[in-house]
């Protein structure tokens, strides 16, 4: 079980101005939904976005975390979208 | 109407024994491995999943199978649920930690987001038409 704070933090910690917001989707505390912005993403692949943000959590993913749906954006990405 | 391979896989136990085999994953790892490598280089597309196509175990494996199904194009569901080493195999074949996961043309796309965003821009129709292609 984890708070979603504690899952801000470790990607913040991992990946460079990275904006995160991650909710909690089942109330349970192991079932998240995150959105990650970073100017790191671009050019790479969803799935290398996604590794990135997996290895930012590896022991979590083993154990607290069971589902972890992710959204990987560039800023810009981010601002199209809006 | 879209036709899916349910492969039935041994469900437990190393398919070669050694001297100094030990019980640790590590010794285990190395035929799981390699048997997920045959699956994958046997079949162009594979999704290891909660389930099956038809009785999905877990909503992101039940988008993902129904994504797939959609197109109509024939494809290999692996029910991790019935395979415990496959389950935990899998994860460390492609280093990814979560079910479901798709392979195509023996490389990994990703998990049920991605299989979603792939499918939205159209990506994921193309790379399967493509490993389809290859096998004919």
């Amino acid at each position: 079980m984890m708070e979603p704070e504690e899952i801000v933090s470790k990607i913040q910690a991992a990946i460079a101005d990275a904006q995160v917001r991650v909710v909690d989707m089942t109330g349970t505390r192991d079932h998240f939904d995150a959105i990650v912005i970073s100017p790191s993403f671009e050019g790479l692949l969803t799935i290398k976005r996604h590794r990135m943000v997996y290895a930012a959590l590896v022991e979590e993913m083993k154990g607290p975390i069971h589902a972890l749906a992710l959204q990987t954006l560039t800023p810009e990405e981010w601002e199209a979208q809006q | 109407m879209s036709e899916s391979k349910k492969i039935s896989l041994p469900i437990s136990g190393s398919t070669s024994v050694e001297a100094n085999d030990s019980p640790e994953n590590s010794e285990q790892g190395g035929d799981i491995l390699s048997e997920i490598a045959k699956i994958n280089s046997d079949n162009p597309v594979v999704l290891y999943m909660k389930g099956t196509p038809d009785q999905p175990m877990c909503g992101f494996s039940a988008a993902a199978s129904a994504v797939l199904s959609s197109y109509g194009k024939p494809y290999t569901a692996v029910n991790v649920l019935a395979d415990p080493e496959i389950r935990q195999g899998i994860k460390v074949y492609g280093n990814w930690p979560t079910i479901p996961q798709l392979y195509v043309g023996g490389e990994l796309m990703g998990g049920s987001d991605i299989v979603r965003q792939m499918h939205e821009s159209g990506e994921l129709l193309e790379v399967i038409e493509r490993a389809l292609a290859k096998v004919d």
